[in-house]
């Protein structure tokens, strides 16, 4: 019917692309001190994206 | 009450997003759904690994999560509890024992379960309990969403409400359990992955696991235990006053581990309901299993940061506090959201509201697409208008009337919300009433599985019987401090209880003590009215035993439930 790994995948490399972007242009800004100095933006932003794109890539792997 | 939250444009436009994604889903659905079979069962196509993670997400509802958070600053690390014996073992007594049965009888609903293996009657107290029950549960569910974004975002709480009724209205109209269950899948990613920061933020900032137990140990003698109680969960269960649950371990094992775990998730619809939306039998047994690895590990994101809460709340210089309601209480249900104020900065802070309301949803969603199978299978099909010879009419007939039932059911569920912001103890309480079925339901629906001499009547009895003395026992006892009498104790206090907790294990256990034995004691005395060919498939006596497929051990329902198992073992041995 469906396969959620596209939507999935599509949600979180957008997500985690708009996330890491953020998380660059904000690169060293005060807030970051709540989260004990990391800039978790770029973090979080930068895993999002990866796991997007492997849900992506086994969602249009092909069977061998 | 406390600062609002203030959100920027990059919180929300993450969850706009997010809500673009949802709502795409069920847009993209609709072309699927052409008649009932797919609209209220999922067509019971699903990939097992798709169920397996919608069987978990139903569960992490917003209140599980608040809940359990909340709950880790209470109880500690005894909180795991409720994961590691109170959910796995029947989870894979599910997989292994009882799906089979649910599945192979063809059954669309467990109240069908019922009819097919027992009467009509059985069906009925079971159909009526549980659309109230999810009703209400979906109502409270939409409630604490509401007021949750309004205490902490400022939001007005009638247009929360409303909007998030008319997102999960337009999903599950437009694409039904399907659209419920993938949702759920996407909910379980954003959750995970919302929260996921704070466990790594939250225990960096306590010194690690180390850190934690140091910091936790003046706290632990202050309330009169040992130092470690906080930090282990099976050590100080010897005794109900040397922990802080308040429970012993006979409680915890039979009250929680057993007759309050499998009595919800051997027999709630809600849940179960993913795993007949399976595409085969094999992987339906597979579903809780699939389940229950992601479920042992969510102690770590929701446990793990209300422990260490209560850490910083007893820490001046962190600058953490709960708020408090009109009598001076900490709100523990506001713990999560004190921890991503505390810790997240904008952004990541959209990505973790956005995984609290998703998780509303997948809550909400949930409970309306249960109500709409047995509404339209269990209630409308059996009293109002049966089946004809007209196959093809009567697809489009019921069809229309599951899409009916959605919108019903969602006006419901915002009736029920307002009446919980009015009447917020009566609900907690209705609740507590109506779960008192579950545990009954099991014994009765465990002895059908397992007995072939279990009869209609004696089942209907036994289910009876049983709540009703649950009722009973919840009327006669209350905890050590309950101020009202939805606490119990309603009848007259014959027995108090040192907390709610071990009220709630004994309710269980008595209910299906009760339960188990008026129905094989009625069994023997009343008339079985099915033969046995009608029974074929429900019960493990008079089903054949299924050729299970050439494939590798672990990837068996056997073998998954044995890496299952050790692996929770480890967790416990662990944290012991």
């Amino acid at each position: 019917m469906l396969d959620i790994r596209i939507p999935i995948g599509l949600m979180f490399s957008i997500l985690g692309f708009l996330v890491s972007i953020f998380g660059l242009v904000t690169l060293n800004d005060d807030m970051y001190s709540r989260s004990l100095g990391f800039n978790v933006n770029l973090i979080m932003g930068i895993i999002m994206l990866v796991f997007g794109l492997i849900m992506l890539f086994f969602a249009f792997k092909k069977k061998a | 009450m406390i600062e609002k939250l203030q959100l920027s444009w990059i919180d929300y436009l993450i969850m706009v997003i997010y809500f673009i994604f949802v709502l795409g889903i069920g847009w993209f659905l609709r072309k699927f759904m052409k008649n009932a079979n797919a609209f209220l069962e999922a067509g019971r196509s699903i990939p097992a690994w798709v169920a397996g993670l919608a069987f978990v997400s139903t569960n992490l509802g917003a209140l599980e999560v608040m809940g359990m958070t909340g709950s880790g600053m209470k109880y500690g690390m005894l909180t795991t509890h409720f994961y590691w014996i109170g959910a796995i073992p029947a989870m894979i007594f599910l997989a292994l024992f009882m799906m089979p049965f649910y599945y192979g009888s063809k059954a669309r609903s467990v109240p069908e379960f019922l009819k097919l293996r027992y009467d009509e009657k059985t069906r009925a107290l079971n159909a009526i309990l549980f659309a109230l029950m999810t009703i209400l549960a979906s109502g409270i569910s939409m409630y604490a969403l509401a007021i949750l974004m309004e205490n902490v975002l400022g939001w007005d709480f009638n247009i929360s409400l409303w909007m998030a009724a008319l997102i999960v209205l337009i999903y599950t109209y437009l694409g039904g359990l399907s659209s419920a269950i993938y949702n759920e899948v996407l909910q379980f990613f954003i959750i995970v992955i919302g929260l996921l920061p704070l466990v790594f933020l939250s225990l960096k900032d306590v010194g690690g696991w180390s850190g934690l137990k140091e910091s936790l140990a003046p706290i632990s003698t202050s309330h009169g235990f040992a130092p470690d109680a906080y930090a282990t969960t099976w050590k100080y269960t010897a005794h109900a006053s040397s922990n802080p649950l308040g429970v012993e371990w006979f409680g915890i094992l039979f009250g929680l581990g057993f007759v309050l775990s499998f009595g919800y998730w051997c027999t709630n619809f809600l849940i179960v309901q993913r795993a007949f939306a399976a595409e085969s039998k094999t992987a339906a047994r597979k579903v809780p299993l699939i389940g229950a690895i992601p479920k042992m590990f969510i102690p770590f994101l929701i446990i793990v940061p209300g422990v260490i809460a209560l850490v910083l709340m007893n820490d001046p210089g962190k600058g953490f506090s709960l708020p408090t309601d009109a009598s001076g209480k900490p709100i523990y249900d506001y713990t999560i959201i004190m921890l991503l104020k505390q810790y997240f900065p904008a952004g990541i802070l959209g990505l973790g509201i956005t995984a609290l309301l998703a998780s509303f949803m997948s809550g909400m969603a949930g409970n309306i697409s249960a109500f709409n199978a047995v509404w339209t299978y269990d209630i409308y099909q059996s009293y109002i208008r049966k089946r004809t010879d007209n196959e093809a009419a009567d697809d489009r007939h019921y069809l229309n009337v599951g899409r009916i039932a959605t919108v019903g059911s969602v006006l419901l569920s915002i009736a029920s919300a307002y009446i919980a912001s009015k009447f917020g103890n009566i609900m907690d309480f209705l609740q507590t009433i109506f779960s008192m079925i579950n545990a009954p339901l099991f014994a009765v629906i465990f002895l059908g599985m397992f007995w072939k001499k279990t009869t209609g009547h004696a089942a209907f009895t036994g289910l009876l019987l049983g709540f009703l003395m649950a009722l009973l026992h919840h009327g006669l006892t209350a905890p050590v401090g309950a101020t009202t009498m939805f606490k119990g104790g309603w009848i007259g206090v014959v027995y108090t209880y040192p907390v709610e907790m071990a009220q709630n294990f004994w309710t269980a256990i008595i209910a299906f003590t009760v339960s188990t034995t008026v129905t094989v004691g009625l069994s023997f005395v009343t008339r079985l009215g099915k033969t046995e060919a009608e029974l074929k498939g429900l019960v493990y006596s008079l089903t054949p035993r299924t050729i299970e497929e050439d494939v590798a051990w672990y990837k068996r329902p056997a073998g998954l439930a044995i890496i299952v198992g050790v692996l929770c073992l480890i967790l416990s041995i662990l944290f012991w």
